[in-house]
C-alpha cells in the first residue's frame, strides 16, 4: 500500500511540474504592460520628491509623476552592472540637467536579489543619485521573468494614465546620446 | 494519510519547493557559461575549528603565482577567508565580484580578503576574468585536494568546499566562523559587523 502511495504522489509531481514550467513569467515584451510591482515608498524626502509619490505603504512604478520612466534591474553582485553604473549615472545627469526632460523623465533602479544594505552600498560607491530599491527575496525579479542583469525597461505612460513598454532589452545601454533620442521620440508622440 | 491528502501534499511541496529556489548568477557576464549544479545538500561537513582558537596554518598557490600563506598576515592585517564551493556555478560566480567592490569596508577593519577554492589554477584564472580585477587573492587549495578545507573542516562529502567565511584577527585567532548554506549567497552586511567586532 506505502508502494502504491509513493508511485500514485510521484505522478502528482509528473502532472504538477508542467503546471508551473507553463506558468513561467515570460520577460516584460515591448508593446505590452508592466506587470504590478509594487515598490515601497521612501522615506528619503529627495525620492519622494523625485517620485511625487507620498505617504506609506507601497506604490506601482506607473504612479511616477513623469511622462518616460526607465527601470534599471541590477545587482551590486553583477559585475556588468558595476560597469555600467557609471554610464547611467551619465545618463541621468544628462536628463537632469535638460529643463526639457528632467520633470518628465525619471529613473528608478531595483536591486535583484540584493538586501538594503547592498543596494545602500552600492548607490554609494557609485554615486548614484536617483533612487535604487532593494529585492532582497527576488520578488519582482520573479514577476519581470527573471530576467538577466543588467536589464532596462521603459515605460510611456499614456494620457489615460495607463502605460506602454517602449524597452526592454538585456545588456548595458551602450550609446546614452542614442538612447535620449528614443526617449524624446516617445515624448512628441 | 488517505491517497488524496497524500497528492496534495507532494504537490504543495512541490509548489514550495519550485517557488524557494533563488536565482543566482545573472549577470549578463557570465552569458551561458554557468553550470547549474541544482540544489545541493545545504550542508556537507563538520566544522573542526572554534571561535576564540588557532586558525590552522596553510600556504596555497595564488593567481598572482606567488603562494599566500596564513601567518603572513600575523601583526599586519585582520583576514577574511571566503571559501566558496566550486567556479562556474551561480552563488559563487556572484559572491565574489560582490566582494570586488566592497574593498573600502575591508580597509575600514584593516583586513585582506583571501579567497579560496579546491579548483586549479588554471580554472580559476578562467573564472575570476570574468569578474573584472579582483582586488584579493584568490588561492587554489587544488592539491592534495581540499587539504586547507578539510583543516577547517569545510570540505564536503563530494569534494567541493563549503560556502564558509572566517574572521581571523591580527593574532592569527579565529573571531568569526560561519558556514552556511551552500545554495545560498551570505549577506554582507553579517560579514561587516563581524569584522567590526574582530576589529574592537
Amino acid at each position: 500500500m506505502k508502494n502504491l502511495w509513493i508511485m500514485l504522489s510521484i505522478i502528482a509531481y509528473i502532472l504538477v511540474l508542467p503546471a508551473f514550467s507553463a506558468a513561467e513569467v515570460a520577460p516584460p515584451a515591448e508593446g505590452g504592460k508592466l506587470p504590478d510591482i509594487r515598490l515601497p515608498i521612501p522615506s528619503d524626502a529627495g525620492y519622494r520628491s523625485y517620485l511625487s509619490v507620498k505617504g506609506e505603504g507601497t506604490f506601482s512604478i506607473p504612479q511616477i509623476k513623469a511622462s518616460v520612466i526607465i527601470i534599471e534591474i541590477f545587482s551590486m553582485y553583477c559585475p556588468h552592472c558595476q560597469k555600467e553604473a557609471p554610464s547611467i549615472n551619465d545618463l541621468y545627469a544628462k536628463i537632469q540637467s535638460s529643463e526639457k526632460l528632467k520633470d518628465k523623465v525619471k529613473i528608478v533602479g531595483i536591486g535583484v536579489g540584493n538586501s538594503p544594505f547592498e543596494v545602500e552600498y552600492f548607490k554609494k560607491t557609485y554615486s548614484v543619485q536617483f533612487p535604487l530599491f532593494p529585492d532582497g527575496d527576488f520578488v519582482v525579479h520573479k514577476q519581470l521573468g527573471e530576467v538577466r542583469t543588467p536589464y532596462f525597461i521603459g515605460i510611456k505612460i499614456l494620457k489615460d494614465g495607463s502605460h506602454a513598454i517602449f524597452y526592454s532589452k538585456l545588456g548595458p545601454i551602450a550609446d546614452n546620446a542614442g538612447f535620449l533620442k528614443v526617449i524624446q521620440t516617445q515624448l512628441n508622440k | 494519510m488517505p491517497l488524496f491528502q497524500s497528492i496534495i501534499v507532494s504537490a504543495i511541496a512541490v509548489l514550495i519547493l519550485w517557488s524557494s529556489v533563488p536565482v543566482f548568477a545573472l549577470s549578463d557576464a557570465y552569458k551561458e557559461n554557468i553550470y547549474n549544479p541544482g540544489q545541493l545538500k545545504p550542508i556537507d561537513s563538520t566544522l573542526k575549528v572554534k571561535m576564540g582558537e588557532p586558525a590552522p596554518e596553510f600556504t596555497l598557490p595564488s593567481l598572482s603565482g606567488e603562494p599566500v600563506s596564513l601567518k603572513q598576515y600575523r601583526g599586519k592585517k585582520n583576514v577574511v577567508i571566503s571559501f566558496v564551493p566550486a567556479a562556474w556555478t551561480p552563488v559563487c560566480s556572484d559572491q565574489w565580484p560582490g566582494y570586488n567592490i566592497t574593498k573600502g569596508l575591508f580597509d575600514e577593519q584593516d583586513a585582506v580578503l583571501l579567497g579560496i577554492t579546491v579548483d586549479n589554477l588554471p580554472t580559476l584564472y578562467s573564472w575570476t576574468r570574468q569578474m573584472g580585477n579582483l582586488w584579493f587573492p584568490v588561492l587554489s587549495d587544488f592539491w592534495p585536494h581540499g587539504a586547507t578545507a578539510d583543516q577547517f573542516g569545510v570540505l564536503r562529502g563530494d569534494g567541493m568546499a563549503e560556502r564558509a567565511l572566517f574572521v581571523i584577527d591580527k593574532a592569527g585567532i579565529l573571531r568569526y566562523t560561519k558556514v552556511g548554506d551552500i545554495n545560498r549567497r551570505p549577506a554582507l552586511e553579517e560579514l561587516i559587523q563581524a569584522l567590526e567586532k574582530a576589529n574592537r
